[in-house]
């Protein structure tokens, strides 16, 4: 049974991508969405063993690669954590599937994007799954591979090419850093297996090992290492560059990937090496620096971006950053609530907004909508609780995962610790005034489209309603319901071993006003955002035209891309030519190969004069050459 | 004795070019010619499979050993297999019929000549694999190169010339100085039998210049940076089957020759020599990446792509650790089938549009499918994607590395970053985007031959990927033994 639940979208995946031709757009459509239902729900069923029974295993499927002392093995791991990354997995996947129905209904290549789908659910389920490091890595490079091709799924778009090449490459950087930390990891235990790596953990404390002549601890390098790959993957501060580009895919795929799942095995991997992280007080201060960082910088941003898409990208990169900071202040528990929740009202967001877009047709800059609340009652609902679940309003889920990394970042009680708490709270402000900035242009004020008839606008199919209410049944109800099992009391029982705390965490509460603080801030958001964008819309414009230096500073995203281009991308180009033209062709060629042929022919040309056929110039040479023979002889 | 397998192997591709030869090559009569070479090459390629399931994967000892005497006292014909060598023998009888498929309208004159070329190069190139004697190993090596020569210089592209003789130049001058070598192995060891010369060992004062010599012929084929510029050169002129030997094969007599000779026979200059053969391999993996990242040219760029995965395999085969040398073999098996594949992919849109240029096309892909599916695969391989055979050798390369060196791992792990950029972008310029060249248009889609062929590559491709088990467990004794052999030398002395 837990087998099939990873074989299932492969199966589907297969059947869609080399059959959809045959037995046509709408089974394969039926095919996928059923196969990864069916999936969901046993995914369901794990957990619940799981809950209930305290169910582990540990299956071992087949060899992979076994070389030497190297033994790798397809597996499929389940505990806590997995039987979590399941659900959240297969059940968001499931409701995308089926809002694809709808959302794809006009595309002609309809077997080809289910097929993808499952593939991607396929590959991030063998990234839960895994048992070592290298099936993780496995499946992490298959979840950028089907990210790839999703983003650049209408492929006539040369912006999406370009996005969908820009998202492995960035990828790839990270992946450079996971890599090496898991050749280091083998280097150091001669495993890549888990279980036998983090039994042997403690051993290395105070292993150094040592590169280019500095020497740095064994633990503090392997946690870096592998956060490097999880800042790319979860796209944090300096490798984020790809996430908001990656729009340019099918909002499906924006919903599943590039906020669900996939964005969120940065965070995942950080909680599943917390065996490793706890002993690495420096990449867990890096990890909490890194994470407010993010969380800051992109709600900055969100807060003048005008495509609809994008400002939910980067309010995902910054959720992202919560979470991090959430493991690197050692809660990663509150880290795995936050990202479960998150994958409900973030999916939800992301298909509303995809709704609005269809709506629109195909209309994603906020500036040209407005004043639809009334054509798209259910959509505008529906959002209405993603942005509350979002914005951590009282009671619904975000409040409560949200509002837990900010209590527990306060209670670790060192100085990263407060800080990420004080960047928490300005942040959870921000996020707040971008989520209504985006609501209130989008379905409040004037009508602004100039392309479609106010008319002209229409409500979501079915299809594609019910998915989203599924979401946002989630997001109301997931923290609530859930709270008690991930950051409850009795915490252990549930997580087992799946997580570690070398310190337990701390079990008072922050004093009542910074926990009546955040609700606060977020409540009061409202007609602050209201007054700025439907009731006083001269006034944002007036704060932008004071301050234009920062104005343009946010709205180009702090300068990173260009920056990226300047320093690195076009300094490649250049580094190509000048190795090909210069190097290989002048230099090597040129003294080489060339070089020593024009260097013989010109000897024997030359050579030729001396053949010149008159006897002569023979005779002459002869007898030069005799009387020096003879002067040599006499000499002697 | 027993039944001569390998003699047989060696002959068998030889005895159907001699066929050829006597079959008149008539207009008409090309569908023959063809049929003949094929039918040779497969009953090669199963007898290959045949000497593979009789294999005895358990002993690092040579097996089906033949030995007989050729001069009296001075050179015997020895030929024998071990787990190094048998999958450098099957990757060859694999890829040789599925170049004879390949050879379709565009060689156009003298076809039956030119199969001939691949017949006998395919007998010389097993003749590599297998040979245990120095100077029929040395026979073969060069031999190799004839064929080759004659069909960039007869079939090739319009600076055929030029580029066959640079290939020319540069492999003769490595040659020479192996063959000063292996006479002076003979002069200081009496024999040039390499399994004796494995038992007696080389004087440690002689190593050094004898593993330079081997090197400098090695580093030419495999082709090392900085002897590399013959290569772009060759397989831009060479048609479509000599580029894809080229490339899956005639690469591949290097690391085997690496793996042989240099660390089985010179493992004291070996270990000296290290440092050496890692600056030359990490120079190569990024020197030649970002110069295949520039190119406008698509077998240039394949090829300069070759050269980066050619120094991940001697970078591997020097770590002198199990996972290093092991991930070298399966790379090269890899970058047999990953680069046959990408070199026969140029060639189906060369047949049809007559330009290798990657600003020719854009948008494909919803004119022609069905290529741009297994040009996906095989692009993806290339870029070391896991689940495909690269992964598998890359990774295995890198973490052996790792273990011997850290700084060398890290830069060649960098590597692997540009090698996604290159390879995606070169895809995304040809395949993706709008159609923009209306006479791509016209383009039909891969007929069944092409297909035929291209899925033969992509499923052991996949299947490697996926279970790489049956190339590691053949080569695995032979290597730990390799390793061990080579540890003790070095210790000894």
């Amino acid at each position: 049974m837990e087998i099939s639940i990873i074989a299932l979208p492969l199966i589907a995946s297969i059947i869609s991508g080399f059959f959809g031709k045959l037995i046509g757009d709408r089974n394969s459509e039926i095919i996928t969405s059923l196969l990864v239902s069916i999936s969901a729900i046993l995914s369901a069923l794990v957990l619940y063993q799981v809950i209930i029974n305290n169910y582990q295993d540990n299956i071992v499927i087949a060899t992979w690669i076994s070389s030497g002392a190297l033994d790798v093995n397809w597996s499929m791991k389940i505990d806590s954590l997995s039987a979590i990354m399941l659900v959240v997995v297969t059940s968001v996947s499931s409701l995308v599937h089926i809002y694809s129905i709808g959302y794809m209904s006009h595309d002609p290549h309809k077997p080809r994007f289910m097929a993808y789908l499952s593939l991607f659910t396929f590959a991030m389920l063998m990234l839960v799954t895994s048992d070592n490091f290298v099936q993780l890595f496995f499946g992490w490079e298959g979840v950028g591979l089907c990210s790839y091709f999703l983003i650049g799924f209408w492929f006539k778009k040369d912006s999406a090419n370009t996005a969908a090449i820009k998202a492995f490459v960035v990828n790839r950087v990270g992946d450079f850093g996971f890599a090496l930390g898991i050749f280091l990891i083998f280097y150091l235990f001669g495993t890549v297996n888990y279980s036998e790596v983090f039994k042997l953990i403690p051993s290395i404390i105070d292993k150094n090992i040592s590169f280019l002549g500095i020497e740095i601890n064994a633990i503090d390098s392997i946690c870096l290492l592998l956060f490097i790959g999880a800042m790319g993957k979860s796209a944090q501060i300096l490798l984020h560059t790809w996430l908001p580009d990656a729009m340019e895919g099918p909002t499906p795929v924006s919903a599943l990937i590039h906020a669900a799942t996939m964005v969120t095995a940065g965070v995942f991997l950080v909680v599943r090496c917390s065996p490793i992280y706890e002993y690495s007080e420096l990449a867990l201060n890096v990890i909490t620096i890194v994470g407010m960082s993010t969380a800051f910088f992109a709600a900055t941003v969100a807060i003048v971006q005008t495509d609809i898409k994008k400002i939910i990208a980067y309010s995902t990169c910054s959720q992202l950053g919560y979470m991090f900071f959430a493991t690197g202040v050692g809660a990663y528990n509150v880290a795995m609530f936050h990202l479960f929740t998150h994958a409900f009202f973030k999916a939800l967001l992301f298909l509303g907004s995809g709704s609005v877009i269809h709506a629109f047709k195909d209309e994603q800059n906020i500036n040209n909508m407005g004043g639809v609340w009334k054509k798209l009652p259910y959509t505008y609902a529906l959002m209405i609780i993603g942005t509350l679940a979002l914005t951590g309003f009282p009671f619904l889920s975000g409040f409560y995962s949200k509002d837990a990394i900010i209590e527990f970042a306060y209670l670790r009680g060192n100085t990263s610790g407060y800080y990420a708490a004080g960047i928490g709270i300005i942040t959870a402000f921000l996020t707040s005034i971008y989520s209504w900035r985006l609501m209130f242009k989008t379905f409040h004020g004037d009508y602004n489209n100039k392309d479609i008839k106010i008319e002209e606008t229409h409500e979501s199919p079915l299809i594609m309603l019910i998915p989203l209410v599924f979401l946002s049944l989630g997001a109301i109800f997931a923290g609530y319901t859930f709270k008690e099992l991930f950051i409850g009391h009795g915490v252990n029982n549930f997580w087992q071993d799946s997580i570690f705390f070398l310190k337990p965490l701390s079990i008072e509460h922050p004093p009542f006003w910074f926990l009546v603080l955040t609700p606060i801030l977020v409540i009061l958001s409202i007609p602050i955002a209201y007054y700025l964008f439907v009731k006083n819309k001269n006034l944002p414009e007036r704060i932008a035209s004071v301050n234009k230096p920062l104005y343009n500073f946010l709205l180009n995203k702090w300068y990173f891309d260009e920056f990226y281009d300047a320093t690195i991308v076009k300094p490649s180009k250049k580094l190509g030519i000048f190795l090909w033209k210069f190097f290989d062709i002048k230099l090597i060629d040129g003294f080489g190969p060339d070089g020593l042929s024009a260097f013989i022919k010109k000897c024997s040309l030359k050579a030729n004069k001396f053949q010149s056929g008159y006897i002569y110039q023979y005779a002459f040479i002869m007898l030069l050459g005799f009387s020096a023979l003879l002067t040599f002889l006499i000499v002697k | 004795m027993n039944f001569p397998i390998l003699s047989s192997l060696i002959l068998l591709p030889s005895i159907g070019a001699f066929f050829l030869f006597f079959t008149k090559s008539k207009k008409e009569d090309n569908k023959t010619v063809k049929y003949v070479a094929l039918f040779t090459s497969l009953v090669t390629f199963f007898l290959s499979i045949y000497l593979w399931i009789l294999f005895d994967q358990s002993t690092s000892e040579f097996q089906f050993i033949e030995d007989r005497v050729w001069i009296e006292g001075l050179i015997n014909y020895k030929v024998g297999i071990d787990g190094i060598s048998i999958l450098f023998i099957i990757l060859t009888t694999f890829i040789t019929p599925l170049c004879i498929i390949s050879v379709n309208n565009s060689i156009q004159k003298r076809l039956s000549e030119f199969l001939i070329a691949i017949l006998i190069m395919e007998s010389f190139m097993i003749g590599v694999f297998c040979s245990l004697d120095l100077v029929v190993f040395y026979l073969f090596f060069e031999a190799g190169l004839i064929p080759m020569f004659l069909i960039i210089g007869i079939w090739g592209g319009s600076r055929r010339v030029y580029s066959a003789f640079k290939f020319f130049l540069y492999t003769l001058l490595g040659s020479v100085l192996m063959l000063v070598a292996i006479i002076s192995i003979y002069w200081i060891s009496g024999t040039t039998d390499v399994v004796k010369l494995y038992e007696l060992g080389i004087d440690a004062k002689y190593q050094n210049l004898l593993w330079l010599a081997f090197f400098s012929s090695f580093a030419v084929k495999t082709p090392m940076w900085p002897v590399h510029t013959w290569l772009p050169d060759a397989h831009v002129e060479a048609p479509t089957a000599g580029s894809v030997l080229l490339a899956a094969i005639l690469l591949k007599m290097a690391g085997y020759g690496f793996i042989r000779f240099s660390l089985g026979l010179f493992p004291i200059a070996s270990e000296i020599f290290t440092p050496f053969i890692y600056t030359l391999s990490v120079i190569a993996i990024i020197f030649t990446s970002f110069i295949a990242l520039m190119q406008e040219d698509m077998k240039k760029l394949i090829a300069y792509s070759s050269v980066a995965h050619m120094g991940f395999v001697t970078l591997g085969i020097f770590t002198i650790q199990q996972q290093g040398i092991e991930g070298s073999i399966i790379q090269m098996i890899s970058h047999g089938l990953v680069s046959a594949a990408l070199f026969l992919c140029v060639g189906v849109v060369y047949d049809r549009m007559h330009s290798r240029l990657i600003s020719t096309y854009g948008g494909l892909v919803s004119i022609i499918p069905k290529y741009s599916v297994l040009f996906m695969l095989f692009t993806l391989a290339a870029l070391g994607l896991p689940g495909t055979s690269g992964f598998v050798g890359e990774f295995l390369i890198l973490m052996g590395a790792f273990k011997d060196n850290f700084l060398v791992a890290v830069i060649a792990s960098f590597g692997v970053i540009i090698g996604a950029a290159y390879m995606l972008w070169l895809y995304k310029r040809v395949i993706f985007g709008k159609l923009i060249n209306q006479d791509l248009k016209q383009m039909i889609d891969l007929n069944k031959s092409e297909l035929f062929i291209l899925t033969c590559l992509a499923i052991p491709t996949l299947l490697f990927g996926f279970y790489p088990e049956p190339l590691i467990s053949t080569i695995e004794v032979s290597i730990s033994d390799l390793i061990k052999v080579y540890n003790m030398n070095l210790t000894g002395y």
